[in-house]
């Protein structure tokens, strides 16, 4: 397989950042009310990622290495401000649903995680397909949560009616909608369904020697699968460790 | 006075900042295993969303507005915010040493917690003044610590019970976040 085929790949199945390493729980849990608001998270996430890790591996020689992190973030952050002017320029609606949620793609880890530890190693070409890939494998995963959620939760599936409503009045039989899928409430449970499946996912391809990717993202419960560990001035995760000894000596 | 007090209400409870609006989830996941840890991390993201919107709120006054630059809000911010966490670890380190042996730990995790990046973004959006800004800051932030304290004190009791296989670790943790939620939304349309 050559690599950009093998890129696209392993973004979208094989370490789908959602799904498998678990990354970017924010904006999953945020926006996926409807499969068309998930799609086009997942799409503007896919342009400033796969941008990001054109640009970032372009200039991956010139960043000195102390100042990168900072760096990332100037280069993300433009990003996501043409970004966001263009959604508001052409797609008026979807920007005005995904509101704070699309400035806030800056401090979506999938995307420095990808600058970290794959652009800021390779060639333009591959990273460039390696954006495309995660971004992709993104988006498939906020669209089919939306679609889940948007299904249980109005009987809907891309704002088309799947399931018939009942109507009372007329006293057909008929779907209805479990409205609390398109609140916050619901948004929790079907992430935790999603990652109790995975647990079992995860056993059965162990169990066939073809283990899944481990997951990475703050879903862990620490911090060292933290895109920004590297940059961060704390190593968080060991002193969070030290913390929780300390408290626990005290008791 | 009274809208001060809207915004607190309205920022810590019926819009809880995890519960509802979804920021900050990777510190609600990650730091709520144990009460003291929580609170500390609760006490760490009050201080500097207080600060940071004050510090945003100024820039966006007196520079971005004036200079006609507002459309560079996303990358300001976010770059003042990760000089100022890291400025003010550096100052209680130095001059406020029992708070930054409260607090320390804490600090650098919240960089790049969303909710910091979202207040300052929301109070523009909203429209707020500077002191509404920081009010609503505050307010956030109580509303995160009261979330991660409650699911740590429920969470330290779960450990104690018989979970099924594949719901151990996170997927628990998120349930009761669902339930939480619910619970929460009790509270819309107090205001």
């Amino acid at each position: 397989m050559n690599k950009p085929v093998e890129r696209l790949y392993n973004g979208i199945l094989k370490e789908n950042p959602s799904f498998v390493l678990m990354l970017g729980m924010c904006p999953t849990l945020a926006v996926t009310t409807s499969a068309i608001n998930g799609l086009g998270m997942g799409l503007s996430t896919t342009v400033v990622l796969a941008m990001s890790n054109l640009l970032i591996s372009l200039l991956r020689n010139v960043i000195p290495d102390r100042v990168r992190m900072p760096a990332y973030i100037v280069v993300v952050a433009s990003l996501v401000t043409m970004v966001q002017f263009l959604m508001q320029g052409f797609v008026p609606s979807l920007y005005e649903s995904l509101g704070i949620y699309i400035p806030l793609i800056v401090v979506n880890c999938i995307i420095l995680g990808r600058a970290e530890s794959y652009a800021s190693k390779n060639p333009p070409v591959p990273s460039l397909f390696d954006g495309l890939g995660m971004g992709l494998g993104f988006s498939m995963s906020l669209t089919i949560i939306g679609l889940v959620r948007e299904l249980l939760g109005a009987g809907t599936a891309f704002n088309i009616q799947l399931l018939p409503l009942a109507d009372s009045a007329n006293g057909t039989a008929g779907f209805t909608p479990i409205s609390i899928f398109i609140m916050p409430p619901g948004a929790f449970m079907v992430l935790a369904v999603l990652v109790a499946v995975m647990n079992v996912v995860r056993k059965k391809m162990e169990a066939k020697g073809k283990p899944l990717a481990a997951p990475q993202g703050c879903i862990t419960g620490d911090c060292s699968g933290c895109s920004f560990s590297a940059g961060c001035t704390g190593k968080s995760s060991e002193r969070i460790l030290e913390a929780e000894e300390k408290v626990e000596k005290e008791d | 006075m009274k809208e001060l007090l809207l915004i607190i209400i309205a920022s810590s409870i019926v819009n809880n900042v995890v519960l509802s609006q979804f920021l900050g989830i990777c510190p609600f996941l990650g730091v709520s295993k144990k009460v003291e840890t929580a609170a500390g991390m609760g006490g760490a993201v009050i201080f500097v969303i207080a600060i940071s919107s004050f510090v945003t709120g100024l820039i966006y006054k007196f520079i971005l507005v004036p200079t006609g630059f507002v459309y560079l809000q996303t990358i300001v911010f976010i770059l003042v915010i990760a000089a100022l966490v890291q400025f003010v670890e550096m100052f209680l380190k130095k001059n406020i040493p029992s708070l930054y042996k409260a607090l320390g730990v804490y600090l650098p995790l919240i960089t790049t917690n969303c909710a910091v990046l979202g207040v300052a973004l929301n109070n523009v959006t909203n429209g707020y003044n500077i002191l509404q800004g920081v009010v609503y800051g505050v307010g956030t932030a109580v509303g995160f610590t009261i979330a991660i304290v409650i699911m740590a004190g429920i969470r330290e009791k779960i450990e104690y019970n018989d979970i099924p296989e594949p719901f151990k670790g996170t997927a628990i943790v998120l349930v009761t976040a669902s339930l939480m939620a619910i619970a929460f939304t009790g509270f819309s349309g107090v205001i």
